[in-house]
């Protein structure tokens, strides 16, 4: 999982009549404004070093004009870089001639458009079989997949209609299936979801979500919109005036901003829905391991708490106060610490989203305990910690 | 010019001068046709055993055939009934006023002169809409054939392949194929980008983007300029009759010079019904071609 796939390093894009005249201009670091202000040339890119790992999902986020869609032209050629080396599994793409680079866009490399880039003359099933018809894959065995991945997206019936009759959802259905069909093991999606009115948006994330569980492909996704590159991206890079500005996983960015400009964009972000219990929960400090309530009230005396989590070999068991245990204590001090006497909490997933443990964690009395898949205990969250997250505002 | 001065009178060429360079072009002019007109006619010379053969050929069948199968045609670029009996109705009374004969000369002329025109303008336009030097070249020449006086155009015709049908389907061309040379390079210079960009992207190669992507998508807009391509080649009928093309424009010629209103006139009105059958069919037949543009329209 961990081997990098694709590789930019020091990517410039300079856009005008003679690009590599100036660049010296802009390696001496002058800014975007100066340099269209001196020599009329619009600066892309600049200094762009990514590597993107197999199976992961990349996002590639900024405003419009912040180069972003030049970027992802970048990754198969739609566009030339004015400095720069690409290299995807290794072979440096810049080095590739015509055939090759015809080879390299039919099998390694799929994209999805902003405005979806169908065939208006072709019918949905021909849309979904063009990069195999491009191939020369024979017509049959191209129909018959493109018809599998129709199904896939759920757009099986659709068949001979033609891209006109269907809605903008539907249409990128279509590009995705299309995307899919040649099983190419990139997917480059430019802003693929940026036409689509919010509530398809979400459906096509989650379609998107489930397709990549079972793929495995590696995606590099454009966006102008940090709900989404949180929500889809395994890590994110944050595109500003063709430079990147911050790189990291989702929670990385949301927590600690690099910039003011980072900042100011995860301030408008939901983060009770960005967040998983996990990035913002503490270590479970109050842990009860003992077997007795006699061990387990002396444990009990080396926290600060009045509470405790009890933990067993089968992982997590429940909560037990003081005063449960004091009362116990005088009945019975070697008893078994059983079910009894604790209090039966329900713990938190370590996968949820804050905002779905919201209104049980300010309902408890004491911060709820966090497990994991396993059903161990991996940390605590508070109300304090919870309101500290979800108020802070920068 | 020293008596007067160029402020009240324009500095122009004395006459003797002028006189010359006229001599000298013509005279260059005339040696070239002498020295390379049986070449260049030779290299013509399949074109008209075509043209001399396809005539005869319509010539030759017999009239109901010829119908039959004009209508059949129309029939099915269309599907209307209407159309087909409009075609039937037009022929039958070309025949009955007796213009059959000429009217199967027309016809095939125009006939060649299209398909000479698809076969050499669509190649151009794409050339065109290739690239924007190509394009600032052949704008002014076109806007020259279009402009051009046909009889200006037509001296030097003459002058290299003497009267007939060969200059005549020149100087045709000439006139007609621009339009089919415009919109070729319009319809493919507006095909959406994001549509060819995605065909690179899969990998689509320059030649499966122009056969897959841009002449199907500019399709209607080069059909409007061979519609336009049939229609000014039919309204050079007349003037390509003054160098000996034999056809409906021959008697107009006639007509004019004599005087006969009656026969300039139904003359006239088979070449108008040419038109129209012409237009009526490639219209349908374009609008065919373009079932999915359907959807579009109804939104």
């Amino acid at each position: 999982m961990a081997d990098v796939l694709i590789e930019i390093e020091n990517l410039y894009k300079l856009f005008g009549r003679s690009p590599a005249k100036y660049m010296p201009l802009v390696h001496a670091g002058k800014s975007k404004d100066e340099i269209l202000a001196e020599t009329g040339h619009t600066l892309g890119l600049k200094d762009i070093n990514l590597q993107i790992k197999r199976g992961e999902i990349f996002v590639i986020m900024g405003l419009s004009g912040s180069g972003k869609s030049t970027l992802i032209r970048h990754f198969n050629r739609l566009i030339d870089p004015t400095e720069g080396v690409i290299r995807v599994e290794g072979s440096d793409v810049m080095q590739f001639d015509k055939k090759e680079l015809q080879h390299f866009r039919r099998h390694k490399m799929s994209m999805v458009f902003q405005r979806f880039g169908l065939l208006p003359h072709k019918s949905v099933i021909d849309n979904v079989a063009y990069g195999l018809q491009i191939q020369k894959v024979s017509s049959n065995e191209a129909k018959a997949k493109a018809k599998e991945w129709l199904e896939t997206v759920g757009l099986s019936g659709y068949e001979d209609q033609y891209p006109s009759q269907l809605s903008g959802g539907q249409q990128q259905r279509v590009g995705l299936a299309r995307a899919l069909c040649t099983d190419a093991e990139i997917l480059l999606m430019d802003e693929a979801f940026s036409a689509l009115d919010p509530l398809i948006r979400s459906e096509m994330q989650d379609q998107l979500i489930k397709l990549q569980e079972t793929l495995h492909k590696t995606i590099v996704f454009i966006t102008h919109d940090l709900d989404e590159a949180l929500r889809l991206g395994d890590r994110i890079a944050i595109l500003k005036d063709g430079e990147i500005v911050q790189q990291g996983e989702p929670e990385d960015i949301l927590l600690n901003p690099a910039t003011e400009y980072v900042e100011a964009f995860v301030r408008d972000v939901n983060r009770a829905r960005a967040l998983t219990v996990e990035t913002v929960m503490k270590d479970p400090a109050c842990r009860i391991t003992a077997e007795t309530i006699e061990e387990a009230l002396k444990q009990m005396k080396g926290f600060k708490q009045d509470y405790g989590y009890v933990v067993n070999a089968d992982g997590y068991q429940g909560v037990v106060t003081e005063e449960a245990l004091k009362e116990a204590y005088a009945d019975d001090k070697t008893a078994d610490l059983t079910e009894d006497i604790m209090e039966e909490v329900d713990p938190l997933e370590e996968g949820a989203v804050l905002e779905s443990v919201i209104p049980c964690t300010l309902e408890a009395d004491f911060p709820l305990p966090v497990v994991d898949d396993a059903g161990n205990l991996t940390g605590r969250l508070s109300r304090g910690t919870l309101s500290d997250v979800l108020g802070e505002r920068a | 010019m020293a008596e007067s001065s160029w402020l009240t009178e324009f500095p122009q060429l004395e006459r003797a001068d002028l006189r010359d360079i006229r001599k000298s072009l013509d005279a260059g002019y005339r040696e070239f046709s002498r020295e390379y007109g049986e070449l260049i006619e030779s290299f013509f010379d399949p074109l008209l055993t075509f043209l001399v053969w396809f005539e005869k050929l319509l010539l030759a069948t017999p009239w109901w055939l010829v119908i039959a199968v004009i209508a059949g045609l129309a029939y099915f670029a269309s599907r209307s009934w209407k159309l087909g009996l409009g075609v039937v109705i037009s022929f039958m009374l070309i025949g009955y006023f007796g213009m059959w004969d000429n009217t199967m000369r027309t016809m095939s002329i125009i006939l060649v002169c299209t398909l000479m025109a698809i076969a050499l303008g669509v190649p151009i336009g794409i050339g065109m809409a290739r690239s924007d030097r190509t394009q600032s070249l052949v704008t002014p020449i076109l806007d020259v054939m279009q402009t051009m006086p046909a009889f200006v155009y037509l001296i030097p015709v003459v002058m290299l392949l003497g009267i007939g049908k060969i200059p005549g389907v020149i100087a045709v061309i000439i006139y007609a194929i621009p339009p089919v040379i415009r919109l070729t390079n319009l319809g493919i210079r507006l095909v959406d980008k994001d549509v060819m960009e995605a065909a690179t992207a899969y990998g689509a190669s320059p030649l499966q983007r122009l056969m897959g992507v841009q002449l199907p998508l500019a399709m209607p807009t080069i059909m409007a300029g061979i519609n336009q391509t049939i229609m000014m080649s039919l309204s050079m009928v007349v003037i390509a009759s003054m160098i000996g093309v034999k056809g409906l424009g021959q008697p107009v010629l006639k007509s004019i010079t004599n005087q006969y209103f009656t026969l300039g006139l139904l003359n006239g009105l088979a070449i108008v019904a040419l038109a129209i059958i012409f237009d009526r069919v490639s219209q349908a037949y374009a609008k065919r071609a373009q079932e999915h543009m359907k959807g579009l329209e109804n939104g």
